[in-house]
Parts: C-alpha cells; structure tokens; sequence
C-alpha cells in the first residue's frame, strides 16, 4: 500500500472534521432525505386522535408547504422532522444557543422557540436556501474562507443569524455597544460581538467567525 | 409539552372572550418565555389564543405628545425606533440590554411584561416553589439565591422580575391599556400593574383572565439626561443582576429632578419615591448619590448568595448618576 492509498482509507481528523465542516456550511447532512422518505408519508398528524391538529401552510426556501400538525409542533421540528431539513440544528430547544436561528422575511428568530402554527402564511428561508444553486452565499463563502467553525454545529444558525444581523445594521439599527443611539455606526469587531451574542459556538471559534462575518458584511451590504 | 387546542384571534374582543370562557387559556404572541416554559412543562395551558395577528403592532404619537406602543410592537422594532431612541433613549438603551437579535425580533412589548422570573427553582419542577405550586415552599430562600430579590420579597418567594424595558418604562411613568372581555378599556399605571408576592406569589400581576393588554403608553418626553445602566455576568446576552433606569435633570449645579427605577432587586420593577425625593435640589456628590442608594433599598436584605447586591446596587446608582450629572 503506497502513501497515497494509505491515506485515502485513513483520513485524518483533519480530513474528516472538513467534510462534516463542508456540510455544515451546505446545509447538508441528510442530502437524500427527500428521495429516501416522502415528506408526505410522515405521519403528520398525531397518532393519537384526543391530540388538537391544525393545517398550517408556509413557504420555505421558496417551496410552498401544506401540513396538517399536531398544535405542539414548533417550527423547527416543523423543519427538521416534516421536511427533512435537518440544516436548521437543535441544540438547547430554549433559545440560548442560536443553532435553530432561520429567517422569517429576513428577519432571524430562534425556530426552536415558535410554534409552526404562528407561521401560517409565512415565508421562511433556512441554511438549505441561502446557496444560490452551486454557488454560496457570501457568508458560506467566508465561513469556508475564515475557518469560521470547528465541529460546525452551530455553524447554519450563525450563518443565518449572521444573514439577518447585516440586514438590521444595514437598516440602521444601533445595538447596546453603540454610542450614539441615533446615528449610523461602523459595522466594528465590537458591533458584530454584540449583535452576534445570542449564537453560543462551543468550539469558541468566535474569532474567525467575526473574521467571516466581517469580510462577507462588505459583500452583502 | 403538554396537549393544548389553538386557535387564531381576529379581534381583540374575541381574544379577551375566548381567554375569559376558557380557565386553562393563555394568549400567545412571540412565544419566547411561554413555550420555553410549556417544554418544562411550568406552563401547561389548554388552550392557547395566539394574538400575533391582531392589529396592535403600531407606535403611534399621543395627542399628548407622548407615544402609544402597540402590545404586538417587537422589542427589536421599539428599540429602532426613531423616536424612541431620539426622545425615550433610556427605553431603547434598556431593550439593547436585554435578551440577543434573535430574541428581540419575536419578542413583544405586552409579553415582554409578562415574562415570568427567571428563578432556577421556578423552572425546576421536582423542586417546592410557591409560585409554580402554591403552598408547596419556596427553595431560594435557603438554596442558590444569587440572583434574587433583596427588596419586596416575602417569606413565600424571593424571585425576581426578569424585565429590563419594564425597568424603564417604570421610570418613564408608562401606563398599561388593557381590554376587557366585556369591551371596555382600563389604564393602569405601571407602578401598580405588578403584585408584590406576600403569600400569594403566583398572582403576578393586576390582570384577570381574559383581560388582554393592547398598548403601553409613554407621556412626553422628560427632560433630563437618560441613562440605563446594567449589571450582569457576562457582557452580553444574560439577565440584570443589578440594572438602574435613571431620568435625570440638573440646572445651576443642581439635581432638578430625578427618576431612578431598579431591575435585578425585587419582585417588580423597582421605583422607591423617596430615594427620588432625596436627590431633588441636592448638589451632585457621592454622599447625596449614597443617600438615594440607601433609601432606594431601605428595608431590604440579602439571603446568603445575593448579599452582593446590596452595596452593588449602590455602587452602580453612584455610577450612574455622576455619569448623568457630569455637565451640572
């Protein structure tokens, strides 16, 4: 066995922690899911019959939805269990980790934390939906650029937050480390900290992340 | 999660009457603090009214020249409001403190006021505590009790109130508009919409079932400097404990007037009149800084693990108002 081959059947953690990285950044970690499991064959209603169920309809990622759910379902099991986008994470299920964090029309809420019912009519983008086609958001793209991650589990949340985030300072949002309440601040490491405070990386990759996202804030704003 | 029914209000009425003919039923609107509490089954409603599509999510300007805030209105949206952040900065600055982006973006004014505290002991559910479980003991009193109230408490519960906009909306003299199921519309002040625990901890506030807050009030603009200052455990994203509101004015080298509100030290916001009273026409300086402190939790103690809170309260307001008093 040369070198070569002994590498490709061993790869190093390093190899291995990239590729996890790479889905990460993608979205992807169950890409077949939907060739594998007919969304619709899940049961969507409760197995049992005393359990409320309501229809709810929405659109995410640009598809339009139509579900009929048990009323304790929250949004994010909404996304992970019913379509199968696993990209959206489930880390604390209390809105203190920021893993869950999606958009509803641009605006970035903690999934885990709302009820799917609220969402009738709503129009959601996950991780799965910033991509356009092959090519990566700005922020994937310095994610990728920056190493902004280890284990990459919190990684879709802050992207999608960090998505969001740029939209309210490009709006001219001041945060609690701006000075002036009333004017127009620079998008500073100290600004992106706080407005980034409610996306916990347990890796502490926050260094690169700021890097990221202030290398990709040029791009999108 | 416990099993509830949902349904979707289409007025105000409809809410207040479907929360009233229902014993079981809560309103929902962002959800943040109440389906965090139902997945720990604290909160187990029957039935919830989800008010999110009612028309209440406008900041409009009073006749008065004050400002009217929708309950529906996002933390995040009253933050960035122009008129907050130019005429009612102490708000602004209060809600900036609190919580992170996610959360302020779903987060409601009224549910912001209702938030429930953030006692460990309340969230605990195979623990005694007299609010969740009325009658079954309080656990803080002689447990962990860093975080809780050492002014307002009772014998029954130490817990705290959460809230840092309340804190300064206390200070700015806001007023709770409330609808009835009946139709009819009551006011009430803020500084009388919170209940002091006594032996009833688990009535919190002045609402009764099905009575649905639809707007906080906010007179003119006070004059004076408004600062917010919080103190907490990490530098972001965590809550008060200890946070001052202060509203003040000076002319001539004087305190004109002052407004002073406490978060992180009682069961309610914290507005003590006399610690107010005590600053008027005095000439900045710590010992006159010191003298409001202490008035402002006169009567309090610590439990054991809080007992910090005490001198850090006064610390703090010395902070705070040489801060605001700087070009007197």
């Amino acid at each position: 066995m040369d070198g070569s081959e002994w590498r490709r059947l061993h790869p190093t953690r390093r190899q291995v922690l990239e590729s996890a990285a790479a889905l990460a950044i993608l979205g992807y970690t169950r890409a077949s899911f939907s060739a594998e499991v007919d969304p619709a064959a899940i049961a969507l209603s409760p197995a049992d019959p005393s359990v409320a169920a309501l229809p709810v309809r929405l659109t995410v990622n640009g598809t339009e939805h139509s579900l009929t759910l048990d009323t304790r379902t929250t949004l994010l099991d909404l996304l992970r269990e019913h379509l199968g986008l696993t990209g959206s994470k489930k880390g604390c299920d209390h809105g203190q980790c920021g893993a869950c964090t999606v958009l509803i029309d641009g605006r970035r809420i903690n999934a885990c934390l709302s009820l799917a019912a609220m969402h009738d009519g709503d129009n959601v983008t996950t991780i799965e939906g910033l991509a356009d086609g092959e090519r990566l958001h700005p922020l994937q793209a310095a994610f990728v650029q920056r190493d902004g991650y280890q284990c990459g589990y919190c990684t879709p949340g802050q992207i999608c937050s960090a998505a969001g985030m740029l939209r309210e300072y490009k709006a001219g949002w001041p945060s609690a480390v701006t000075e002036e309440l009333s004017a127009q601040v620079e998008l500073s490491d100290a600004e992106i900290r706080e407005r980034m405070s409610g996306n916990i990386c347990r890796c502490s990759a926050y260094p690169n992340i700021v890097a990221a996202v202030r290398d990709a804030a040029g791009e999108t704003l | 999660m416990k099993a509830f029914t949902y349904e979707r209000a289409n007025s105000v009425a409809a809410a207040a009457r479907a929360a009233a003919e229902k014993p079981g039923a809560k309103f929902i609107a962002g959800g943040t603090n109440l389906l965090d509490l139902m997945k720990l089954e604290v909160e187990t409603p029957t039935h919830l009214v989800d008010v999110n599509r009612l028309p209440l999510a406008a900041i409009e300007d009073t006749a008065d020249g004050g400002l009217r805030i929708g309950a529906l209105v996002r933390n995040s949206d009253l933050a960035a409001d122009p008129r907050v952040r130019q005429n009612y900065a102490v708000l602004s600055r209060a809600l900036l403190a609190g919580a992170s982006g996610q959360l302020r973006n779903k987060a409601t004014t009224a549910g912001n006021l209702l938030q429930r505290t953030r006692c460990y002991y309340f969230y605990d559910t195979t623990k005694p505590c007299n609010k969740r479980d009325p009658g079954s003991g309080c656990s803080a009193i002689t447990g962990f009790n860093r975080i809780h109230a050492i002014v307002g408490a009772s014998d029954d519960c130490i817990a705290t109130h959460p809230s840092d906009m309340a804190v300064a909306m206390q200070a700015l003299d806001a007023n709770v508009e409330t609808a009835m199921p009946d139709g009819s519309v009551h006011t009430i002040p803020l500084t009388q919409f919170y209940r002091l625990p006594g032996a009833t901890p688990q009535l919190e506030t002045a609402l009764t079932q099905g009575q649905i807050i639809t707007a906080v009030t906010l007179p003119p603009a006070p004059k004076g400097t408004q600062l917010y200052r919080k103190v907490r455990d990490r530098a972001s994203y965590a809550f008060a404990l200890v946070s001052v509101a202060a509203i003040v004015e000076t002319a001539g080298g004087k305190i004109r007037a002052a407004r002073l509100a406490f978060g992180g030290l009682a069961p309610k916001p914290w507005r003590v009149a006399e610690a107010e009273h005590t600053l008027e026409g005095s000439t900045p300086s710590e010992a006159a800084f010191a003298k409001a402190g202490d008035a402002a939790v006169a009567g309090g103690r610590g439990y054991g693990h809080n007992d910090f809170k005490l001198p850090l309260v006064k610390r703090t307001l010395n902070a705070v108002l040489t801060a605001a008093t700087r070009a007197a």
